[in-house]
């Protein structure tokens, strides 16, 4: 089983759980798994589409699945994903 | 939200020193029916281009925050930013990026004072609400 790391603000749709154990081989799957076990995270982590939002990043270890293979990123047992918020804004 | 008074000097005091550009870090403390906000860690601005206009925090700086929160036993609560020469009202690409449960704290701020700090949280229907500051 991998482990996801879920960041403090999606946590209220975890039972306050931190993380996630999934049995997923690429980073869709866990994805896909975790949005299925808690319904609630699926508007913040998938577009209409059901691809990961572009405003959430997605580490395998300590890489960016955008440097990998974006969502087809395998995920091996006992491989830490980490879904981290990319924080931006600004006036315009 | 309760803002410990040297926690908002520390957000205030960032914006004014890194005007005109945008400042951004986090803080942290303890949730509740009245969320009270009792740590800052000011963060680079690591938006590439008009850092005036724009902010960004890099994942490598959230992750710290992370682990800042694990380590000091309060939770990440939210992300502060300024809004240099414009008012503290978050702008289309606040909310686009925004996360639910967050608080987002927006600072106005002209080249020698501070015009206003509020408060937003995402509702259900991804709309910020406006937060009461004590």
């Amino acid at each position: 089983m991998s482990k996801l790391i879920i960041p403090t603000p999606l946590r209220k749709f975890t039972n306050n759980e931190g993380s996630f154990n999934s049995s997923g081989s690429t980073v869709r799957e866990v994805i896909h798994e975790l949005v299925s076990t808690h319904d609630g995270l699926k508007k913040h982590l998938l577009d209409d589409n059901g691809n990961i939002r572009s405003f959430v990043r997605v580490y395998v270890g300590e890489d960016d699945i955008k440097s990998l293979n974006n969502d087809l990123t395998p995920v091996a047992q006992n491989d830490i994903v980490s879904i981290i918020p990319a924080i931006a804004g600004g006036i315009a | 939200m309760k803002i410990s008074n040297n926690a908002y000097q520390l957000m205030t005091s960032d914006a004014l020193e890194r005007f005109p550009n945008e400042c951004c870090g986090f803080f942290f403390g303890e949730d509740g029916d009245n969320r009270t906000v009792t740590h800052v860690m000011k963060v680079n601005n690591s938006k590439e281009g008009d850092q005036r206009r724009r902010f960004a925090i890099s994942p490598v700086d959230y992750m710290k925050a992370e682990a800042f929160a694990d380590e000091q036993h309060v939770q990440l609560l939210g992300i502060y930013h300024s809004h240099p020469l414009h008012p503290a009202w978050p702008s289309v690409h606040d909310r686009e990026q925004a996360m639910p449960w967050f608080s987002y704290i927006i600072i106005g701020v002209q080249p020698d004072q501070i015009t206003r700090v509020n408060s937003f949280q995402l509702n259900d229907d991804r709309l910020f609400t406006l937060e009461t500051i004590e």
